[in-house]
Protein backbone atom coordinates (compact mmCIF):
# COMPACT_ATOMS: atom_id res chain seq x y z
CA UNK A 1 0.00 0.00 0.00
CA UNK A 2 3.00 2.24 0.47
CA UNK A 3 3.53 2.61 -3.24
CA UNK A 4 0.08 3.87 -3.99
CA UNK A 5 0.67 7.62 -3.94
CA UNK A 6 3.61 7.18 -6.32
CA UNK A 7 1.52 5.17 -8.76
CA UNK A 8 -1.20 7.75 -8.57
CA UNK A 9 1.21 10.54 -9.42
CA UNK A 10 2.50 8.53 -12.34
CA UNK A 11 -1.03 7.90 -13.60
CA UNK A 12 -1.79 11.60 -13.39
CA UNK A 13 1.30 12.28 -15.45
CA UNK A 14 0.29 9.69 -18.05
CA UNK A 15 -3.23 11.11 -18.17
CA UNK A 16 -1.89 14.63 -18.50
CA UNK A 17 0.48 13.63 -21.31
CA UNK A 18 -2.29 11.75 -23.10
CA UNK A 19 -4.59 14.76 -22.75
CA UNK A 20 -2.06 16.90 -24.63
CA UNK A 21 -1.33 14.17 -27.16
CA UNK A 22 -5.00 13.48 -27.88
CA UNK A 23 -5.88 17.15 -28.23
CA UNK A 24 -3.12 17.71 -30.79
CA UNK A 25 -3.84 14.49 -32.66
CA UNK A 26 -7.58 15.04 -33.02
CA UNK A 27 -7.14 18.70 -33.97
CA UNK A 28 -4.47 17.70 -36.48
CA UNK A 29 -6.63 14.94 -37.89
CA UNK A 30 -9.56 17.31 -38.33
CA UNK A 31 -7.39 19.87 -40.13
CA UNK A 32 -5.98 17.14 -42.37
CA UNK A 33 -9.51 16.60 -43.68
CA UNK A 34 -9.02 19.85 -45.62
CA UNK A 35 -6.32 18.19 -47.74
CA UNK A 36 -7.38 18.70 -51.34
CA UNK A 37 -10.40 20.78 -50.28
CA UNK A 38 -8.83 24.13 -49.28
CA UNK A 39 -10.26 27.31 -50.82
CA UNK A 40 -7.06 27.67 -52.86
CA UNK A 41 -3.91 25.60 -53.29
CA UNK A 42 -1.97 28.03 -51.07
CA UNK A 43 -4.43 27.72 -48.15
CA UNK A 44 -4.66 23.98 -48.72
CA UNK A 45 -0.91 23.71 -48.16
CA UNK A 46 -0.98 26.13 -45.21
CA UNK A 47 -3.63 24.24 -43.27
CA UNK A 48 -2.14 20.82 -43.95
CA UNK A 49 1.25 22.14 -42.78
CA UNK A 50 -0.42 23.05 -39.51
CA UNK A 51 -2.08 19.63 -39.36
CA UNK A 52 1.35 18.03 -39.70
CA UNK A 53 2.78 20.27 -36.95
CA UNK A 54 0.03 19.12 -34.60
CA UNK A 55 0.39 15.44 -35.44
CA UNK A 56 4.13 15.83 -34.83
CA UNK A 57 3.42 17.30 -31.38
CA UNK A 58 1.03 14.44 -30.69
CA UNK A 59 3.73 11.91 -31.57
CA UNK A 60 6.17 13.50 -29.11
CA UNK A 61 3.61 13.31 -26.31
CA UNK A 62 2.55 9.74 -27.18
CA UNK A 63 6.16 8.59 -27.20
CA UNK A 64 6.62 10.06 -23.74
CA UNK A 65 3.36 8.53 -22.46
CA UNK A 66 4.42 5.14 -23.82
CA UNK A 67 7.77 5.52 -22.09
CA UNK A 68 6.05 6.27 -18.78
CA UNK A 69 3.80 3.23 -19.20
CA UNK A 70 6.75 1.01 -20.05
CA UNK A 71 8.63 2.19 -16.96
CA UNK A 72 6.02 0.35 -14.92
CA UNK A 73 7.09 -2.82 -16.74
CA UNK A 74 10.83 -2.50 -16.16
CA UNK A 75 11.26 -0.64 -19.44
CA UNK A 76 10.03 -3.56 -21.48
CA UNK A 77 8.26 -2.18 -24.53
CA UNK A 78 4.72 -3.30 -23.90
CA UNK A 79 3.14 -0.15 -25.29
CA UNK A 80 4.13 1.99 -28.29
CA UNK A 81 3.01 5.43 -29.46
CA UNK A 82 0.91 3.71 -32.14
CA UNK A 83 -0.98 1.62 -29.57
CA UNK A 84 -1.95 4.80 -27.76
CA UNK A 85 -3.16 6.55 -30.91
CA UNK A 86 -4.78 3.65 -32.71
CA UNK A 87 -5.95 1.15 -30.13
CA UNK A 88 -7.75 3.19 -27.49
CA UNK A 89 -11.48 3.70 -27.56
CA UNK A 90 -13.40 6.99 -27.52
CA UNK A 91 -14.00 7.05 -23.77
CA UNK A 92 -10.24 6.69 -23.16
CA UNK A 93 -9.45 9.76 -25.26
CA UNK A 94 -8.94 12.94 -23.23
CA UNK A 95 -8.86 15.57 -25.98
CA UNK A 96 -10.66 18.89 -25.61
CA UNK A 97 -14.13 18.73 -27.14
CA UNK A 98 -13.39 21.72 -29.38
CA UNK A 99 -10.83 19.66 -31.31
CA UNK A 100 -13.31 16.98 -32.38
CA UNK A 101 -16.02 19.28 -33.76
CA UNK A 102 -16.54 18.92 -37.52
CA UNK A 103 -14.74 21.52 -39.65
CA UNK A 104 -17.84 23.27 -40.99
CA UNK A 105 -16.96 26.16 -43.30
CA UNK A 106 -13.64 28.01 -43.48
CA UNK A 107 -14.80 30.55 -40.86
CA UNK A 108 -15.60 27.75 -38.40
CA UNK A 109 -12.31 25.95 -39.02
CA UNK A 110 -10.09 28.98 -38.57
CA UNK A 111 -12.03 30.15 -35.48
CA UNK A 112 -11.65 26.70 -33.95
CA UNK A 113 -7.95 26.76 -34.76
CA UNK A 114 -7.51 30.28 -33.39
CA UNK A 115 -9.18 29.48 -30.04
CA UNK A 116 -7.22 26.24 -29.73
CA UNK A 117 -3.84 27.61 -30.85
CA UNK A 118 -4.09 30.61 -28.55
CA UNK A 119 -4.79 28.26 -25.65
CA UNK A 120 -1.85 26.07 -26.71
CA UNK A 121 0.37 29.13 -26.91
CA UNK A 122 -0.19 30.24 -23.30
CA UNK A 123 -0.30 26.66 -22.05
CA UNK A 124 3.04 25.69 -23.62
CA UNK A 125 4.57 28.96 -22.49
CA UNK A 126 3.97 27.78 -18.92
CA UNK A 127 4.77 24.13 -19.64
CA UNK A 128 8.29 25.16 -20.65
CA UNK A 129 8.94 25.67 -16.91
CA UNK A 130 7.66 22.22 -16.01
CA UNK A 131 9.74 20.07 -13.68
CA UNK A 132 9.24 17.22 -16.14
CA UNK A 133 12.10 17.75 -18.56
CA UNK A 134 10.56 15.85 -21.44
CA UNK A 135 7.32 17.85 -21.29
CA UNK A 136 9.28 21.06 -21.04
CA UNK A 137 11.33 20.14 -24.12
CA UNK A 138 8.26 19.26 -26.19
CA UNK A 139 6.60 22.51 -25.16
CA UNK A 140 9.63 24.53 -26.16
CA UNK A 141 9.86 22.87 -29.56
CA UNK A 142 6.12 23.21 -30.19
CA UNK A 143 5.92 26.83 -29.13
CA UNK A 144 7.48 28.14 -32.35
CA UNK A 145 4.97 26.20 -34.43
CA UNK A 146 2.05 27.34 -32.31
CA UNK A 147 3.17 30.96 -32.51
CA UNK A 148 2.74 30.76 -36.27
CA UNK A 149 -0.63 28.98 -35.97
CA UNK A 150 -1.91 31.85 -33.82
CA UNK A 151 -0.59 34.43 -36.28
CA UNK A 152 -2.05 32.61 -39.29
CA UNK A 153 -5.49 31.85 -37.86
CA UNK A 154 -5.68 35.29 -36.21
CA UNK A 155 -4.98 36.87 -39.59
CA UNK A 156 -7.92 35.00 -41.06
CA UNK A 157 -10.22 36.08 -38.21
CA UNK A 158 -9.40 39.71 -39.06
CA UNK A 159 -9.82 39.16 -42.80
CA UNK A 160 -13.20 37.48 -42.53
CA UNK A 161 -14.53 39.51 -39.59
CA UNK A 162 -13.64 42.78 -41.27
CA UNK A 163 -14.38 41.45 -44.76
CA UNK A 164 -17.67 41.25 -46.60
CA UNK A 165 -21.15 41.10 -45.13
CA UNK A 166 -21.28 37.36 -45.76
CA UNK A 167 -17.86 36.61 -44.29
CA UNK A 168 -18.72 38.61 -41.15
CA UNK A 169 -22.00 36.73 -40.78
CA UNK A 170 -20.22 33.40 -41.08
CA UNK A 171 -17.66 34.48 -38.49
CA UNK A 172 -20.34 35.55 -36.02
CA UNK A 173 -22.12 32.24 -36.46
CA UNK A 174 -18.88 30.27 -36.01
CA UNK A 175 -17.93 32.17 -32.87
CA UNK A 176 -21.29 31.82 -31.18
CA UNK A 177 -21.36 28.08 -31.94
CA UNK A 178 -17.80 27.56 -30.69
CA UNK A 179 -17.91 29.73 -27.60
CA UNK A 180 -19.48 27.09 -25.29
CA UNK A 181 -16.45 24.86 -26.01
CA UNK A 182 -13.84 27.39 -24.90
CA UNK A 183 -14.26 27.18 -21.13
CA UNK A 184 -13.15 23.54 -20.97
CA UNK A 185 -9.61 24.65 -21.77
CA UNK A 186 -9.45 26.52 -18.46
CA UNK A 187 -11.39 24.14 -16.20
CA UNK A 188 -8.75 21.92 -14.63
CA UNK A 189 -9.33 18.17 -14.72
CA UNK A 190 -8.43 16.01 -11.72
CA UNK A 191 -5.03 15.18 -13.18
CA UNK A 192 -4.28 18.84 -13.91
CA UNK A 193 -5.30 19.78 -10.40
CA UNK A 194 -3.06 17.08 -8.88
CA UNK A 195 -0.07 18.04 -10.99
CA UNK A 196 -0.51 21.79 -10.72
CA UNK A 197 2.74 22.35 -8.84
CA UNK A 198 5.05 19.98 -10.69
CA UNK A 199 3.90 20.88 -14.22
CA UNK A 200 3.87 24.61 -13.37
CA UNK A 201 0.48 25.34 -14.88
CA UNK A 202 -2.57 26.67 -13.21
CA UNK A 203 -4.92 26.67 -16.20
CA UNK A 204 -7.29 29.11 -14.57
CA UNK A 205 -4.50 31.70 -14.67
CA UNK A 206 -3.91 31.57 -18.43
CA UNK A 207 -7.60 32.19 -19.10
CA UNK A 208 -7.10 35.90 -18.75
CA UNK A 209 -4.15 35.97 -21.20
CA UNK A 210 -6.23 33.96 -23.65
CA UNK A 211 -9.22 36.29 -23.33
CA UNK A 212 -7.06 39.38 -23.80
CA UNK A 213 -5.57 37.97 -27.01
CA UNK A 214 -9.02 37.00 -28.32
CA UNK A 215 -10.32 40.47 -27.50
CA UNK A 216 -7.47 42.25 -29.29
CA UNK A 217 -7.87 40.20 -32.48
CA UNK A 218 -11.67 40.49 -32.37
CA UNK A 219 -11.44 44.26 -31.97
CA UNK A 220 -9.32 44.45 -35.11
CA UNK A 221 -11.79 42.14 -36.82
CA UNK A 222 -14.76 44.29 -35.71
CA UNK A 223 -16.25 41.24 -34.00
CA UNK A 224 -17.68 41.13 -30.51
CA UNK A 225 -16.67 38.66 -27.82
CA UNK A 226 -19.62 36.56 -26.56
CA UNK A 227 -20.53 36.89 -22.91
CA UNK A 228 -20.64 33.83 -20.67
CA UNK A 229 -23.47 31.43 -21.39
CA UNK A 230 -23.66 27.72 -20.71
CA UNK A 231 -20.38 25.90 -21.16
CA UNK A 232 -19.59 22.39 -22.42
CA UNK A 233 -17.13 20.08 -20.71
CA UNK A 234 -16.21 16.40 -20.45
CA UNK A 235 -13.48 15.82 -23.02
CA UNK A 236 -10.69 15.58 -20.45
CA UNK A 237 -12.54 12.84 -18.58
CA UNK A 238 -13.51 10.88 -21.70
CA UNK A 239 -17.10 12.10 -22.13
CA UNK A 240 -17.13 13.12 -25.79
CA UNK A 241 -19.50 14.39 -28.44
CA UNK A 242 -20.91 11.94 -30.98
CA UNK A 243 -18.29 13.15 -33.48
CA UNK A 244 -15.23 11.51 -31.90
CA UNK A 245 -16.39 7.96 -32.65
CA UNK A 246 -16.53 8.73 -36.37
CA UNK A 247 -13.04 10.23 -36.34
CA UNK A 248 -11.62 7.19 -34.56
CA UNK A 249 -13.47 4.79 -36.87
CA UNK A 250 -11.72 6.32 -39.86
CA UNK A 251 -8.37 6.93 -38.17
CA UNK A 252 -8.07 3.54 -36.47
CA UNK A 253 -9.62 1.30 -39.12
CA UNK A 254 -6.39 0.06 -40.69
CA UNK A 255 -4.68 -0.80 -37.39
CA UNK A 256 -7.73 -2.60 -36.09
CA UNK A 257 -8.45 -4.49 -39.32
CA UNK A 258 -4.78 -5.37 -39.91
CA UNK A 259 -3.04 -5.31 -36.50
CA UNK A 260 0.60 -4.26 -36.66
CA UNK A 261 0.33 -3.11 -40.26
CA UNK A 262 3.14 -0.79 -41.34
CA UNK A 263 3.53 1.43 -44.40
CA UNK B 1 -15.35 29.37 -54.91
CA UNK B 2 -14.15 32.02 -57.31
CA UNK B 3 -10.96 33.62 -56.10
CA UNK B 4 -9.75 36.73 -57.87
CA UNK B 5 -6.61 37.27 -55.84
CA UNK B 6 -3.64 38.85 -57.63
CA UNK B 7 -0.52 36.93 -58.54
CA UNK B 8 2.76 37.45 -56.62
CA UNK B 9 6.33 36.53 -57.47
CA UNK B 10 8.32 34.97 -54.64
CA UNK B 11 12.03 35.37 -53.94
CA UNK B 12 13.79 33.31 -51.26
CA UNK B 13 17.23 33.75 -49.75
CA UNK B 14 18.68 30.43 -48.66
CA UNK B 15 21.04 29.94 -45.73
CA UNK B 16 24.09 29.74 -47.96
CA UNK B 17 23.03 32.26 -50.57
CA UNK B 18 23.59 35.98 -50.28
CA UNK B 19 20.95 36.96 -52.79
CA UNK B 20 17.23 36.33 -53.01
CA UNK B 21 16.40 33.96 -55.85
CA UNK B 22 13.15 33.74 -57.75
CA UNK B 23 11.42 30.49 -56.79
CA UNK B 24 7.94 30.82 -58.26
CA UNK B 25 4.62 32.57 -57.90
CA UNK B 26 1.38 32.27 -55.94
CA UNK B 27 -1.98 33.94 -55.36
CA UNK B 28 -2.73 36.10 -52.33
CA UNK B 29 -5.05 38.94 -51.36
CA UNK B 30 -2.28 41.22 -50.09
CA UNK B 31 1.41 41.36 -49.20
CA UNK B 32 0.98 39.92 -45.70
CA UNK B 33 -0.90 36.92 -47.03
CA UNK B 34 1.57 36.54 -49.88
CA UNK B 35 4.46 36.26 -47.41
CA UNK B 36 2.59 33.74 -45.26
CA UNK B 37 1.64 31.72 -48.34
CA UNK B 38 5.23 31.84 -49.56
CA UNK B 39 6.40 30.62 -46.16
CA UNK B 40 4.00 27.68 -46.36
CA UNK B 41 4.48 26.85 -50.02
CA UNK B 42 8.19 27.48 -50.56
CA UNK B 43 10.04 27.11 -47.22
CA UNK B 44 8.58 23.85 -45.87
CA UNK B 45 11.88 22.03 -46.31
CA UNK B 46 14.12 24.64 -44.70
CA UNK B 47 14.84 26.33 -48.01
CA UNK B 48 14.97 29.86 -46.73
CA UNK B 49 15.88 32.46 -44.15
CA UNK B 50 14.27 35.46 -45.87
CA UNK B 51 11.35 36.03 -48.22
CA UNK B 52 10.57 38.80 -50.69
CA UNK B 53 7.29 39.04 -52.54
CA UNK B 54 6.33 41.46 -55.28
CA UNK B 55 3.06 41.66 -57.14
CA UNK B 56 3.62 40.21 -60.58
CA UNK B 57 2.16 43.22 -62.33
CA UNK B 58 5.08 45.33 -61.10
CA UNK B 59 7.64 43.15 -62.86
CA UNK B 60 8.67 44.59 -66.23
CA UNK B 61 10.51 42.32 -68.56
CA UNK B 62 12.25 42.28 -71.91
CA UNK B 63 10.25 41.23 -74.91
CA UNK B 64 11.25 37.73 -76.16
CA UNK B 65 10.87 39.01 -79.75
CA UNK B 66 13.69 41.47 -79.15
CA UNK B 67 16.08 39.03 -77.52
CA UNK B 68 18.03 38.73 -80.77
CA UNK B 69 18.91 42.41 -80.95
CA UNK B 70 19.38 42.69 -77.19
CA UNK B 71 21.56 39.70 -76.39
CA UNK B 72 23.09 38.23 -79.54
CA UNK B 73 25.56 41.10 -80.16
CA UNK B 74 27.42 40.11 -76.99
CA UNK B 75 28.03 36.69 -78.46
CA UNK B 76 31.23 37.46 -80.41
CA UNK B 77 32.85 39.87 -77.96
CA UNK B 78 35.05 37.38 -76.14
CA UNK B 79 37.55 40.18 -75.43
CA UNK B 80 35.09 41.48 -72.80
CA UNK B 81 35.87 38.46 -70.64
CA UNK B 82 38.97 38.98 -68.51
CA UNK B 83 40.68 35.89 -69.84
CA UNK B 84 43.47 37.45 -71.89
CA UNK B 85 45.73 38.47 -69.06
CA UNK B 86 48.71 36.64 -67.62
CA UNK B 87 48.08 36.59 -63.89
CA UNK B 88 51.10 36.67 -61.59
CA UNK B 89 51.15 33.69 -59.20
CA UNK B 90 50.92 36.02 -56.20
CA UNK B 91 47.42 37.08 -57.20
CA UNK B 92 44.99 34.57 -55.80
CA UNK B 93 41.25 34.15 -56.12
CA UNK B 94 40.77 35.96 -59.42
Amino acid sequence: MDSKPINKAKNDLVDFTLFLADSSLIMGHRLSEWTGHGPSIEQDIAITNIALDLIGQARNFYQYAAKLENLKNNNEEVITEDDLAYLRDANEFKNLLITELPNGDWAFTISKLFFFSTWQFYFYQKLVYSKHEQLSAIAEKSLKEVTYHVRWSGGWIIRLGDGTEESKQRMEKAISNLWPYTDEMFSPSIFEENLKDSISIDVSIIKNDWLEKVKSIFTEATLSVPEGGWMQSGGKSGAHTEHLGYILAEMQFMQRAYPGLEW
Amino acid sequence: MDLIEPLWEVFIRSKQGLDHKHVGSLHAADAKMAIENARDVYTRRMEGVSIWVVESKYIHSTNPDESGSLFDPANDKVYRHPTFYELPDEVKYM
